[in-house]
């Protein structure tokens, strides 16, 4: 774990740590047995193709986990997360796999986040953030925001 | 033009689960994610961690605490307040010509950790149904918003999915 961030150390406008993620279909398998989302879209070529997505995606949900991920990381034990949203604006497709545990070369995903805002709700010491998913290419495909309590040193 | 046909479900149940959270559910949905966080899977360190037990990550709220069935292919196991309005709300969108169906977002808030052993129950009901000109035509936004409650009736976390019917 990393160490425990504190409200006085978060600026407006400071980076969320990022988080680099790779989605490869044996990671979509996983995921469709631990949410029950066994929608042939996400592991059935001849599925995806007529529903003309071309192959298998990722789901939305795990998109949302690793955004949920990128903040609790950030926040630390300490740190509860408050407020979560996120869309699923454009799809992503998974790496295929070269060995059964090995995927092939290709895109890394990164998680990225940007302090909005930095303020005081009663006893609360309180962040907002933007957060995002970045493609290999830089694109955005799944924005989000957060609203995080954080300890405070005072 | 949404058919006047979908005003009365707005507001409808599309019923109500009662799930076990299992230990073991939280550590395959932490794995699968690839979360790195002990407080999910290592019970000696979760139990000296301010929770004082397994938590399960924020989000773990779908299987084996289900998903409103308009956002997953699952069958409930427990309705206890049918009838279920979904597939009415479905078959009125297909018949306005919004057969497909795609998940679009969520949000959540959240008001109490989830901790292994906990016994939630998820009252979904359909929220809105609006409809919006998109790139590749016109598409149907439907919200289900869902509560989830302790066994002391406490809530712990609201829900809002978006499912885009076009």
């Amino acid at each position: 774990m990393a160490k425990q961030l504190y409200w006085e150390n978060v600026e407006q406008g400071g980076e969320v740590t990022p988080l680099a993620k790779v989605a490869t279909t044996r990671m979509l398998v996983k995921w469709a047995g631990a949410s029950g989302d066994f929608n042939p879209l996400h592991y059935d070529a001849a599925f995806a193709a007529a529903v003309g997505v071309g192959s298998p995606i990722v789901h939305g949900a795990l998109k949302r986990q690793w955004l949920v991920q990128l903040v609790t990381d950030w926040m630390g034990e300490q740190g509860t997360l408050k407020k979560f949203a996120c869309s699923y604006r454009a799809m992503d497709w998974p790496r295929k796999m070269a060995t059964p545990l090995t995927p092939e070369d290709g895109q890394t995903w990164q998680c990225k986040g940007k302090v909005t805002k930095k303020y005081i709700d009663g006893s609360e010491h309180l962040v907002d953030c933007d957060i995002w998913i970045e493609n290999g290419k830089g694109e955005v495909t799944t924005p989000g925001t957060a609203t995080v309590v954080l300890p405070s040193k005072g | 033009m949404l058919p006047e046909e979908i005003a009365p479900f707005i507001g409808k149940s599309i019923g109500t689960i009662a799930c076990e959270v299992e230990k073991g559910s939280i550590k395959r949905f932490a794995d699968a994610v690839e979360e790195t966080n002990p407080l999910y899977w290592d019970e000696d360190y979760a139990i000296k961690s301010r929770f004082g037990s397994i938590i399960a990550p924020p989000g773990f709220f779908g299987w084996p605490v289900k998903l409103p069935r308009g956002m997953t292919f699952q069958r409930p196991t427990d309705i206890s307040d049918p009838p279920d309005a979904t597939d009415g709300m479905r078959a009125t969108l297909a018949k306005a010509g919004y057969a497909n169906v795609l998940d679009g977002g969520i949000e959540y808030e959240f008001f109490l950790p989830v901790r292994a052993g906990d016994v939630l129950t998820a009252k979904s009901i359909i929220k809105e149904v609006r409809e919006r000109e998109g790139k590749t035509g016109k598409m149907a936004f439907v919200i289900i918003e869902t509560a989830y409650t302790n066994k002391k009736n406490e809530l712990v976390a609201v829900q809002r999915s978006t499912a885009i019917y076009r």
